[in-house]
């Protein structure tokens, strides 16, 4: 129990200081390949490290809410990140939530984000907060199919144990599983305000959506966000990976087995940072009006996950 | 779960076949509509190969090597060519647009899978829930042929749906006899070169591929 | 051995055709060939009336009293429409509608054509039977887009996008069909062999079978011209040269319904119930209906004779419908009229066009007057067609809607209805078209319409007078089909 315990705060210490690290390799592969010169892997604590330093700046209108809104979204995302098996399965934190309660969690990290964007009263706000609603509320649904269908495989909504079904028992080819991971990406990249739904890197105010949130924000208050933008790509990215290539997370009390777990969650990391940037370099942004439409694909891809789960698994 | 791993990949491109059907419905680009005809000829060549190999119905052999010869390499080079000379290659916009499409399509998938229900509980190859797929490609492909306005998209929709009932054909029954299999080839083939000759004689008289120009037959 | 003669004289021709078909005397060479075909026809006709059906090549053909009859009907048809085409593709090439190399094509594709009916009347095989009605519209493809004009290849397009969805949803019920039966006789060749099927029937799974109709029905329905498929029809007989029309409308639908008919025997038997035969009457009813009030408002002359053989494989899949030896007695001398009167009534309606250089019936005017023998061909195979005594569709519209009555009292309304609706359009339309007043002065030459006069009197005959020899092989297919 208490080796439980301790294993659950070592991981969800991990999230929180790997997370910077993991954006910092997707921008470093980024400018690779695209050629510029790369900014240093540290670069993310860096910044957190300089913004933590000012005096924060908060417009004269602001109520109470804006305030303690990027508290409220850091600690979802530290509670999603604890949540999900990183390198050891069946925590003793994990029965709190089920893959819909943290989709739960992600939503109310989001409207916090956005009844905070809308708060101050500017245009650019309200028009991101309205951007980004657009997206999720086409995003959430398409989410929970992927986790109905990892569900369904292993008749549990609970994350250990669909690791389990997929990890640690006998190898099986689940077609339906292929259709998710699909969707499931997709949804990551509109979800962390990647190309090419969003663009990270410009505040250009015809097609930002998540900067446009964050404008008025600065100092801790910024940094907390961008700490949290960071733990939620690693959340999603973890995620993924417990769900669609789980094998060597550590199973239960299985001390023995993490470091080799570490070794292949950082590897695993490494490896889909780097597609993720590979990605976004090969692809444009799309418009805005067609956001939709690449989000019904995914939505579209978890059904048919689903449906083909029942054809040819049942 | 007890599948052999052979028939599990069977399972998953049965899967993938079904993907590049809604790939190709939403695809905007003839010549992107080639190659995923090019790439779902390749996943029926080789998963019939492979219930070949684990049946041991050596008559599939013939019919994957059929497949891969025709519709991997032969009709998608033929179409490219045809491309490239008529110079088509632009986006196009279907009819419907494209998200009402897919929902059309999910609920024919839906559709597909209900009706091959009873019969796949009675079949007796290994394979035999796959037949639902078949029967949703073969309803997507007439989907997109019903859905595009051009010329060659709505012939590869055409092929499409013959790969879709080729698929039919062996998960039902390890496919038809051999006789009838090459007949229908023989006519598949001899289909596209017509279609050939008559792509050319359409762009002659009508100076484009746009099946709209082809609206002087309608009921008054 | 006459069945190989019967499939090799038609595609050797159309090779000869492909090789030699530029020749001056071509035409010529195209009508012997399809005189050899009849001759033979005739020939396996005779041995199936005296010995009974047969299967011949290792059970690869069969041949029953049912579809002999279509054949010699097949084999008839076309050597007539060769001769008509002869004297009216010359006048085509004279007028410069048509060249050398096109004719060629025309001549080759027709015999192909006649050659993959006769394959698909006469195999046992149902997947053949697939292979070889897609042949066929695949050889009269290029035969609809002839002419090269805007309309006849939009005609042609819609005729092969249309027919080939259709015939591959028949693809998808032999599947079906083949899944069923190796159930029950294993797999391999002989698992679609009718004759084995037929054998078997009644253990036949019934919820796959009844899929498979379905399939069947619709897939091979597209090609019969059945509402709410038929649009393709129309348009590829008023775009196509005027011999394709005659052999489209007076064979290929029959054949189309042949395949059907074959599927609704195995069906029948396989389910025990009327679900094929109501599913046939429903089509068969609302093709009629729909087509007869369609007539009306048509104002190119093929393009309405086209809609009232919609009409008229309507009433045909009716009768079948009902099943049965008399309905089925009834369709079957409904399907022969119907060939042998179209076909005439096409080949006249081909040399009126040909005379006024347009099909639009508002400027077809006082044929009576300009060619008196095209007057009265149009004239009397009209009044042929509409039923009216003592022609042979008199006689067996007169039966179906007799057995109608007795069997299904709810259908004659509509079908009488139907019936007076084209009635009333045709005659309407085509009455000034003979005797309007015209102009123009009398044309000099005779044109060459002896086998509108052959066809339309052997309808009359057999208005006044079935031939006891052939009412008997008539009640031998019907009982047949009826059970």
């Amino acid at each position: 129990m208490v080796t439980g315990i301790l294993l659950q705060i070592v991981q969800t210490l991990i999230a929180i200081l790997l997370a910077p690290l993991l954006m910092g390799w997707v921008n470093q592969c980024r400018a690779w390949l695209q050629g510029r010169t790369a900014p240093p892997l540290t670069q993310p604590y860096r910044t957190l490290r300089k913004l933590f330093h000012k005096d924060a700046v908060i417009a004269g209108n602001a109520s109470p809410l804006f305030r303690f809104a990027p508290y409220v979204i850091f600690s979802c995302m530290v509670l999603a990140a604890g949540l999900v098996p990183t390198i050891a399965n069946d925590l003793p934190f994990s029965p709190a939530a089920d893959v819909i309660a943290l989709v739960g969690i992600l939503a109310l990290a989001r409207v916090f984000l956005a009844l905070a964007a809308m708060d101050i009263g500017t245009s650019f706000g309200t028009l991101g907060a309205r951007r980004e609603m657009l997206v999720s509320f086409l995003a959430e649904p398409a989410l929970l199919m992927v986790f109905f269908t990892a569900s369904l495989i292993s008749q549990s909504t609970e994350l250990p144990h669909i690791v389990e079904t997929l990890a640690q028992k006998e190898f099986a080819i689940y077609p339906s599983l292929a259709f998710a991971a699909v969707a499931f990406w997709m949804i990551s990249v509109a979800e962390n305000a990647r190309i090419p739904v969003d663009n990270p890197t410009t505040h250009l105010e015809l097609t930002m959506i998540h900067e446009a949130m964050v404008l008025e924000y600065s100092a801790r208050h910024l940094a907390l966000i961008e700490w949290a933008v960071a733990l939620k790509l690693f959340t999603y990215s973890v995620l993924g990976i417990a769900l669609f290539l789980p094998w060597g997370i550590a199973p239960r009390g299985d001390v023995a087995a993490l470091p080799l777990a570490l070794a292949a969650m950082v590897a695993k990391l490494a490896a889909g940072g780097a597609a993720l940037s590979f990605m976004e370099t090969i692809s444009a942004k799309v418009r805005l009006f067609r956001a939709p439409e690449f989000l019904g694909t995914a939505f579209l891809l978890a059904v048919l996950g689903m449906l083909t789960h029942f054809l040819l698994e049942v | 779960m007890a599948l052999n791993y052979h028939l599990q990949i069977v399972n998953l491109l049965a899967a993938l076949l079904l993907l590049i059907s809604f790939a190709m419905l939403s695809q905007r680009r003839v010549a992107g509509l080639v190659t995923l005809f090019a790439w779902q000829g390749a996943a029926l060549a080789l998963s019939t190969a492979i219930v070949a190999w684990s049946t041991g119905q050596h008559h599939l052999y013939y019919s994957a090597a059929l497949t891969l010869g025709l519709k991997v390499i032969a009709m998608p080079w033929y179409f490219y060519r045809l491309i490239r000379k008529l110079n088509v290659n632009r986006v196009v916009e279907p009819m419907i647009n494209i998200p009402t499409t897919m929902l059309i399509g999910i609920v024919l998938v839906i559709f597909a899978f209900n009706l091959a229900l009873p019969i796949s509980q009675m079949s007796g190859t290994v394979m035999r829930s796959t037949l639902g797929i078949a029967l949703a490609c073969v309803l997507l492909a007439l989907l997109m042929m019903i859905t595009r306005t051009k010329a060659i998209p709505q012939v590869i929709g055409f092929l499409a749906m013959e790969n879709g009932l080729f698929f039919a054909a062996t998960s039902a029954t390890y496919g038809m006899p051999l006789v009838v299999e090459l007949g229908v080839a023989l006519d598949v083939l001899v289909g596209v070169f017509v279609l050939g000759i008559f792509i050319f004689q359409i762009r002659e008289t009508f100076d484009s591929l746009d099946l709209k120009h082809m609206e002087k037959l309608k009921e008054k | 051995m006459e069945i190989y003669w019967l499939l090799g004289i038609p595609l050797s021709g159309g090779i000869f055709m492909a090789l030699w078909g530029f020749r001056r005397n071509a035409p010529e060479i195209n009508a012997l060939f399809s005189l050899l075909t009849l001759a033979v026809a005739a020939l396996l006709t005779a041995r199936i009336v005296e010995e009974g059906p047969m299967t011949v090549g290792n059970g690869w053909f069969f041949i029953d009293s049912f579809n002999v009859f279509l054949v010699t009907l097949t084999a008839f048809v076309a050597f007539t429409t060769a001769l008509f085409s002869r004297p009216y593709m010359r006048i085509e090439e004279e007028h410069g509608r048509l060249s050398t190399a096109r004719l060629r094509l025309y001549h080759s594709s027709y015999q192909i054509f006649i050659g993959m009916m006769i394959l698909a009347l006469t195999t046992n095989n149902m997947g053949i039977l697939w292979v070889s009605m897609e042949g066929a519209t695949l050889a009269t493809v290029l035969l609809v887009s002839l002419y090269r004009t805007p309309a006849s290849l939009e005609a042609a397009w819609k005729y092969f996008i249309l027919c080939g969805v259709g015939i591959a949803l028949a693809l998808f019920g032999t599947i079906l069909l083949y899944f069923a039966a190796e159930k029950v006789l294993g797999s391999g060749g002989t698992a679609l062999l009718w004759t084995q099927l037929n054998g078997v029937k009644t253990q036949l799974e019934p919820t796959v079978l009844q899929l498979a109709f379905v399939f069947l029905l619709v897939g091979y329905g597209t090609k019969v011209g059945l509402v709410p498929l038929h649009s393709w029809l129309p348009d590829a007989h008023a775009e196509g040269p005027t011999p394709v029309s005659a052999v489209l409308s007076g064979l290929l639908l029959n054949v189309a319904l042949y395949a059907v008919m074959r599927s609704k025997v195995l069906v029948d038997g396989a389910l025990g119930n009327d679900m094929a035969g109501n599913l046939m009457m429903g089509f068969g009813l609302l093709s009629v209906v729909v087509a007869a009030f369609l007539i009306n408002r048509q104002t190119d002359v093929k393009r309405m004779f086209a809609y009232s053989s919609i009409e008229h494989m309507g009433l045909v899949t009716f009768a079948f419908g009902m099943g049965g030896t008399v309905a089925s007695f009834a369709g079957l001398l409904h399907m022969t009229m119907h060939s042998l009167t179209k076909s005439a009534i096409f080949f006249t309606v081909g040399h009126a066009t040909q005379k006024a250089g347009t099909q639009l019936m508002s400027d077809i005017r006082g044929l009576i007057k300009t060619n008196p023998t095209i007057g009265w061909g149009l004239m009397l195979g009209t009044i042929a067609i509409l039923g009216v005594p003592p022609f042979g569709v008199f006689a067996s519209e007169f039966l179906i809607i007799t057995t109608a009555m007795h069997e299904h009292p709810w259908a004659t309304p509509f079908l009488l209805i139907a019936l007076g609706v084209a009635f009333a359009s045709i005659f309407g339309k085509v009455q000034p078209m003979v005797f309007g007043e015209t102009g123009l002065p009398r044309l000099p030459h005779m044109p060459a319409l002896t086998p509108v006069f052959v066809h339309l009197g052997l309808v009359l005959m057999l208005g006044l007078f079935i031939p006891p020899y052939l009412a008997a092989w008539y009640r031998q297919a019907a009982q047949l089909l009826g059970g």
